[in-house]
C-alpha cells in the first residue's frame, strides 16, 4: 500500500514494500491452497444462501483471507442495507 | 553426553545452508562443544570442502548406512578445532540410499559421543529433506530478504510443523544494510511479519564468507568478520544464551541517523 506521503508526492512504493504486500498474498495462498478463484465461488455461494433470508448489497460483499500470526482466518464482510432504504428498494 | 541433533534446512538452494552449517559447527566447537558436522546432501556433497576437509574422505554416511564402515571411521576431525568432526555425505549415490529411519538410528548412535549433531539438509522438499529433519531436535531454517527465498522458508516452515518438528528458528542471511535503508531490500521485521517464526540470526553479507570457504576456513575464526560474529551469535543462541542482536549498520554518522530518522517517520 502506497503511504500518504508516497501518494501525495506521485511516487512509486519502494521495492522491498512491493516485495512485502506480494508476499503477503502468495504466502496466504501457499498455506492454504485456497486460490482466488476458489474465494469467487465462495462469495458467489455466500451471497446467495444470505440472501435467501436477508436483504444485502452483492457488490459490497467483502470476503478474504487473513492471518493472525501462522494461522489463517477466512474474513467476510457483509454489510447490511438500511432500513429505509430496504424498504424503499 | 547425550548430543541435540540441529537441522540446517531452508527450501530454496543457494541461501547459504551449507555456509551455515560448518559455521555454526565450527562456533560451537569454538565454545568447548564436542560436534559432528553430517552432510545430508548426498550426490552433491559440499560440506566437505567448504569446511576445508575434502581430501580426508575416506569413508561417507552411505557406506555406514550400508555397514562398509564403523561410525568411527567416517568421522573426520577438523584441522583446526579437535572437537569438530565431518561425517560427508556420498558423491556417487543419491537420496534414496538413505531412509529417514535410516538418519535416526545413526543420530541415535552418535548422540551419547557428542554435543551437538549438525546435518546440512539439502534444497527441496523431497526425500533429502525428509531424511534431513526425521532425527532434529531443532529445525534452523536458512533465509535471504527476497521474495523467493522468503516463500520457500515459509513452506519449509509449513512442513517442519506438519512433521511436528516445529516451531521451526529462522536465520536471515545475506542482508544488505544499505539496501534495507534505502528501502529496497525485506527488512527483518517485514521478514517476521510475514513468516511469524522465532529469529535467531541476521547475518549481514559479507565478502569474507567468500574468502574464507576458498581457503575451507570457518569465517567464525575471523575476528574481524562481522558475519563471522553474526554466526557466533546464532550458535550461541543455539545453546540457550541470551544474546542481544548486533546492529547491522555501521554507525553511519550524525547526518545518516537523521536521514533515517526523518525517512522513519515519514512512512
Amino acid at each position: 500500500m502506497l503511504s500518504v506521503l508516497d501518494r501525495l508526492l506521485g511516487r512509486e512504493p519502494k521495492s522491498a514494500q512491493m516485495a512485502k504486500e506480494r508476499l503477503k498474498l502468495v504466502l496466504v495462498h501457499d498455506r492454504t491452497d485456497i486460490s482466488p478463484g476458489v474465494l469467487e465461488l465462495l462469495k458467489d455461494d455466500l451471497i446467495a444462501a444470505i440472501s435467501r433470508h436477508i436483504e444485502i448489497d452483492p457488490s459490497a460483499v467483502r470476503i478474504e483471507m487473513a492471518n493472525e500470526g501462522r494461522e489463517q482466518r477466512l474474513i467476510a464482510d457483509i454489510p447490511l442495507r438500511p432500513l429505509r432504504k430496504r424498504k424503499l428498494g | 553426553m547425550s548430543g541435540k541433533v540441529i537441522t540446517v534446512t531452508s527450501g530454496k538452494g543457494g541461501v547459504g545452508k551449507t555456509t551455515a552449517t560448518a559455521n555454526l559447527g565450527a562456533a560451537l566447537a569454538d565454545f568447548g562443544q564436542k560436534v559432528v558436522c553430517l552432510d545430508g546432501d548426498i550426490g552433491l556433497r559440499n560440506l566437505d570442502v567448504v569446511m576445508g576437509l575434502e581430501n580426508r574422505i575416506v569413508y561417507d554416511l552411505v557406506d555406514v548406512v550400508e555397514g562398509r564402515c564403523r561410525l568411527r571411521q567416517a568421522m573426520i576431525r577438523d584441522k583446526r578445532l579437535p572437537e569438530l568432526y565431518l561425517i560427508p555425505a556420498a558423491q556417487t549415490r543419491d537420496k534414496s540410499a538413505i531412509s529417514p529411519s535410516d538418519m535416526v538410528r545413526l543420530c541415535d548412535e552418535l548422540r551419547p559421543e557428542c554435543d551437538w549433531i549438525l546435518i546440512d539438509s539439502p534444497a527441496g522438499i523431497e526425500r533429502g529433506f525428509r531424511n534431513a529433519i526425521a532425527p532434529a531436535d531443532i529445525v534452523v531454517v536458512i533465509t535471504n530478504p527476497e521474495v523467493s527465498a522468503v516463500r520457500d522458508a515459509d513452506r519449509i516452515i509449513g512442513l517442519v510443523e506438519a512433521e511436528e518438528k516445529g516451531p521451526a528458528r529462522l536465520v536471515i542471511n545475506r542482508i544488505k544494510p544499505e539496501m534495507v535503508r534505502r528501502g529496497d531490500m525485506l527488512a527483518v521485521d517485514d521478514i517476521l511479519e510475514l513468516l511469524a517464526v522465532q529469529l535467531v540470526g541476521m547475518v549481514p553479507d559479507d565478502e569474507s564468507v567468500l574468502t574464507s570457504t576458498n581457503r575451507g576456513t570457518p569465517v567464525v575464526l575471523d575476528g574481524k568478520s562481522k558475519a563471522g560474529l553474526a554466526f557466533r551469535n546464532v550458535a550461541r543462541r543455539l545453546k540457550g544464551e541470551e544474546v542481544p542482536f548486533m546492529n547491522l549498520e555501521d554507525g553511519g554518522g550524525f547526518f545518516n541517523r537523521l536521514t533515517r530518522m526523518i525517512r522513519s517517520g515519514g512512512s
